[in-house]
């Protein structure tokens, strides 16, 4: 019962993982731009959170109707500035620049937050509660999580179909000179673009805060490393890759702590090196190597 | 004029293709008598001062060693602390076994250098972001192996034995030296190398990885040697850091921060020179100390100045100084020098990713 227990929570940690990899994976397929900032503005939108919830004291769901647009604002305002301008000068530039990024925001973060873990309380009792199926328990809060991340992919694979800005992030990611020529400004489009990642980085940095605690170093240690982890396995470029990555490095994770407890992120990386060995294109593959 | 007809238009003896100009000679003297200089320090200078230098050492290492992954082979690796911590840790396995420090550091070397090549294996398929986050996911791996190991400290490391008994000031005029001789060597060889067929092979990649390939060019075996070399190089210094700070900590040794210095280092010196490393160093160490009580201050502001050099001045600090004055400690590329005319530089293209 003790594994059934560790996969079904690997399964619903997965979804937290796929909340941060799809970020990811989006300003990768679209601006072939791999954000290593990608964890740490997570943790910069949990210590928002944090901020505007003991600030001005709503609840604390009302913080995700603050914190996502304002991150989405700032992705918006980053692609157009820094990361566009990095991406003008070479591939390499931007991998500079997000990585000082990554260093300011977290060092950033020491200084004026401390090392000390924080957490972000969740207020809403259907939240702190678990039910229970047999003798597993599962936390109310893991599966609402799970959820979101369904309906954030969800979300995001209606609108890169449908909506007429998804046919422009689609169109600008397969060839963003054609694209200009045919009158879509391709940098107004990946500003969209960045604006959407950045949202879904506000999302699971809070649900991260909710579920676990988060410190500073958060962002490098454990949600880049996973995030990346989980669109490796899930295979690049594919959006419900980063959820079926996300899950088999949960799994993974609780089985290994299931093994032996200080174990729990070797094993989920070791999975990660074997995917990388053995199916370097991914489970869900697209035939198509980056 | 394009350089094909200006080169075609003159007689065959009105130019020549020259490595080096006049002042390579006074530069070379110049930097053996730097080096002697700073190999008499411990007998001039405090022991507050050469243990500063030892850490300047150590940066001017990483950040060379980084410059040759990042601006000559255009990997940008984030996972470099791996090695710093395998070379602490070759260091202070040897010496629980009886062998003193100073001993192990050539054979941490080695060891490091051979094991970048299964790392090697595993990521050499991936280009670079996904390149730069999986060396990143590695180091943390070997981090989490060795943490596993309870016989050389576990999670919280340990004291390196194997001194006691010496002379303290022996101790620190030794460490000075082992630092110098891994600083010095470490230039050097990424000099040779990049005069020979190696440095041949990285710039034809640099202008076009295609035709490179097609011309023969053995371009996955040239990064695998600047992955090597690195690795051995990143773990000289890591080695050197466990000498001279006579404690191993798996989260201090194996810390991304190793990666920051050395990236930010390089790139406000200069990337894809020689110099700009030592440019860097010198400005990373300036601020560091002046900057020292602030603790995270001073990596706020390298990583802020870094992100401002990589968008305006990519060429990093020493750039700045070679668009003024010409010249090249360390000449690596070749020079055209037309008849009279002033020696003109062949386009060296900023690389491309």
């Amino acid at each position: 019962m003790a594994w059934v227990n560790a996969i079904i929570q690997g399964v619903l940690i997965g979804g937290l993982y796929a909340l941060f990899a799809c970020g990811l994976s989006l300003m990768f397929g679209v601006m072939k731009v791999v954000n290593l900032a990608h964890g740490d503005l997570a943790v910069l939108a949990g210590y928002f959170a944090i901020g505007i919830i003991a600030v001005t004291h709503v609840p604390v769901l009302w913080s995700f109707v603050i914190v996502v647009p304002l991150m989405a604002v700032l992705g918006y305002v980053m692609q157009r500035t820094i990361l566009q301008g990095a991406l003008d000068r070479s591939v390499l530039t931007t991998l500079m620049v997000t990585f000082g990024l990554s260093v300011v925001i977290e060092n950033g973060l020491l200084q004026f937050e401390t090392a000390n873990t924080r957490g972000i309380g969740v207020g809403l009792p259907l939240l702190t509660e678990s039910f229970s199926v047999g003798s597993i328990q599962i936390a109310y809060l893991l599966v609402v999580i799970f959820a979101t991340a369904v309906i954030v992919l969800l979300g995001l694979q209606y609108f890169l179909s449908r909506s007429k800005y998804g046919r422009l992030i689609r169109a600008v990611a397969d060839d963003k000179e054609a694209a200009q020529l045919a009158g879509a400004d391709y940098r107004h489009v990946f500003g969209i673009a960045a604006a959407i990642a950045f949202g879904t980085v506000a999302l699971g940095g809070i649900a991260y805060g909710m579920y676990s605690q988060l410190s500073p170093t958060t962002g490098t240690d454990t949600i880049l490393l996973f995030a990346f982890a989980a669109v490796v396995i899930g295979g690049l470029g594919s959006l419900w890759g980063t959820l079926l990555g996300g899950v088999v490095l949960g799994v993974a994770q609780q089985i290994g702590a299931q093994i032996n407890l200080s174990d729990e992120i070797l094993a989920g990386y070791i999975v990660f090196l074997a995917v990388l060995v053995l199916r370097p294109q991914g489970l869900i593959s697209r035939g198509a190597q980056s | 004029m394009s350089l094909a007809t200006e080169t075609t238009a003159r007689p065959a003896e009105k130019f020549r293709v020259t490595r080096s100009r006049r002042n390579v000679a006074w530069t070379g003297a110049v930097a053996l008598i730097v080096v002697v200089v700073l190999a008499f320090f411990p007998y001039i200078v405090y022991s507050g001062t050469t243990a500063v230098l030892v850490q300047a050492f150590i940066v001017l290492t990483l950040a060379s060693m980084w410059n040759l992954l990042a601006g000559y082979a255009g990997l940008v690796s984030v996972g470099q602390q791996a090695f710093v911590g395998l070379g602490a840790y070759f260091v202070l396995i040897l010496a629980i076994n009886g062998i003193s420090p100073f001993t192990a550091l050539p054979v941490a070397v080695i060891g490091s250098g051979v094991a970048a090549l299964p790392l090697w294996w595993l990521v050499s398929r991936l280009r670079s972001g996904y390149f730069a986050i999986a060396t990143w996911v590695l180091a943390a791996t070997v981090m989490l192996i060795i943490e596993k190991f309870s016989s050389i400290g576990g999670g919280t490391g340990m004291p390196l034995p194997g001194f006691s008994g010496m002379d303290p000031t022996l101790i620190t005029a030794y460490t000075y030296w082992a630092g110098l001789a891994v600083a010095v060597l470490a230039l050097a060889t990424i000099y040779l190398l990049l005069r020979g067929r190696l440095g041949l092979v990285l710039t034809a990649v640099r202008d076009d990885e295609v035709a490179a390939r097609s011309s023969g060019a053995r371009v996955g075996l040239a990064r695998m040697l600047v992955f090597v070399v690195a690795g051995a190089g990143c773990g000289a210094a890591g080695a050197v850091l466990a000498i001279s700070q006579l404690q191993v900590q798996p989260s201090a040794v194996f810390s991304v921060q190793w990666t920051a210095v050395m990236a930010f280092a390089t790139i406000i010196g200069g990337l894809g020179t020689i110099e700009g490393p030592i440019v860097g160093t010198v400005v990373y160490m300036v601020l560091q100390q002046t900057l020292a009580s602030y603790n995270a201050w001073y990596l706020i502001i390298l990583g802020l100045v870094a992100i401002f050099v990589a968008l305006f001045a990519r060429r990093g600090l020493w750039g700045l100084v070679d668009e003024r004055i010409n010249v090249r400690l360390f000449p690596v590329g070749y020079w055209l020098r037309m008849g009279e005319e002033r020696p003109r530089r062949l386009p060296a293209r900023p690389r491309r990713g």
